[in-house]
């Protein structure tokens, strides 16, 4: 198994969220609406949603970089014109959000709020700012690696993934019970995204290259 | 191999919800229900940190995202109150059913499950027994159709596998 376990129990959350039950089978037809998912239009989406870091009257603060991958299916086909949407906490390991109650400083020239579709190789890139670690209440001296939320749409409902893209080399992730919900080794590493020299820029930002694969619908496990 | 999933977290409101997103049909469109409920845990408590998506398997000619142009769109998303309700304006489906994926700190994979706006032979219901049938049929009430998601326990909601 791919994905983590519903039921998580070093991730406290997990303990009253997770389904008891096993997730019934469903058999697809041409009219089970899970094969299909919307259509965005390019109109839809500017140019400015996928840098993050113009999205107020000055710069933030923090290390530039670029994230740019491709979104894939399981046989290594590009997903086209998908919706890829980011969000991230800032330099210091804070979120625009008014319930984080770490007490680092907010950024008046970063939200850490992005979207883009992919063209036709499946490719997406955003500009942005390496996120900080945070700590948080799961457990005793708890941190999160640092990491950019990723929301991904595919062809069909049943690919919807939200994820989380980790950073190489982090030392917090053997004590991160959220990416270490995902039990297969080889599965975690696809959470890390890599360093990669073409993608960076000279004299302007790092770069960094996470592809993200889809799974199959249920229709072509048939 | 796939990329395997993680929690959507506490802070995705500055990152997900967008202006109209659960305005799947303007305000007045002729025939537009109401799809409404509240999400619990296992502990029968409202989940005020999820987010819902719904999809009714046509795009449509609204925009998803900027909600502009005519008539009515097929997909929605709702982030919950602190009450843990959500609510979604929107035209009838084609089908029986509409597909809804919840999304939550503590939920590492989302959960995709059904609803139904009417009880009608079906080959996923039919293969339920009667009290996890009842789990992923709305009641109706006039124009809105009250559905609850319970995550686990008592009452717990059928989700599929995806
Ligand atoms: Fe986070």
């Amino acid at each position: 198994m791919i994905h983590p376990p519903n039921l998580s129990s070093g991730y406290r959350s997990t303990i009253l969220r997770a389904p008891s039950r096993p997730p019934v089978p469903f058999k697809a037809d041409p009219d089970t609406i899970e094969l299909t998912g919307p259509v965005f239009g390019h109109e839809e989406v500017g140019a400015p949603d996928a840098d993050l870091t113009r999205q107020h009257a000055g710069e933030p603060i923090g290390e530039r970089i670029v994230v740019t991958g491709r979104v894939l299916d399981e046989a290594g086909r590009p997903i086209r014109n998908t919706l890829v949407e980011v969000w991230q906490a800032n330099a210091a390991g804070r979120y625009a959000h008014e319930l984080d109650r770490h007490p680092a400083p907010l950024d008046p020239n970063f939200t850490g709020a992005g979207r883009c579709l992919t063209d036709d190789e499946g490719r997406y890139r955003f500009v942005t700012i390496k996120p900080g670690a945070y700590p948080w209440r799961n457990h005793h001296n708890a941190w999160r690696p640092a990491h950019i939320h990723f929301s991904v749409f595919g062809t069909a409902f049943t690919q919807r993934l939200v994820t989380q893209m980790y950073f190489p080399g982090d030392p917090l992730f053997p004590f991160d019970p959220i990416m270490q919900s995902v039990r297969d080794p080889a599965a975690r590493e696809r959470l890390v995204a890599a360093f990669d020299m073409d993608t960076t820029e000279p004299e302007w930002a790092l770069g960094y290259r996470f592809d993200v694969v889809l799974g199959r619908t249920p229709m072509e496990d048939e | 191999m796939i990329t395997p999933s993680q929690t959507v977290g506490p802070f995705f409101a500055h990152g997900l919800p967008y202006a109209g997103d659960w305005e799947m049909a303007p305000e007045g469109h002729p025939g537009a229900i109401t799809i409404t409920g509240r999400v619990l845990d296992g502990a029968g408590e409202p989940v005020p940190d999820a987010l819902l998506e719904l999809w009714l398997g046509e795009t449509g000619t609204r925009g998803v995202l900027t909600r502009e142009g005519e008539g009515a769109c097929g997909f929605g998303r709702c982030a919950t109150a602190p009450d843990g309700t959500y609510r979604f304006r929107t035209a009838r489906p084609a089908g029986p059913y509409g597909s809804l994926l919840v999304f939550a700190r503590g939920v590492l994979r989302a959960v995709l499950t059904r609803v139904y706006l009417e009880d009608v032979p079906d080959p996923l219901l039919d293969g339920l027994e009667p009290e996890r049938r009842a789990t992923l049929l709305a009641r109706r009430d006039g124009d809105v159709y009250r559905f609850d998601v319970r995550l686990q326990g008592e009452g717990e909601t059928v989700f599929l596998d995806y």
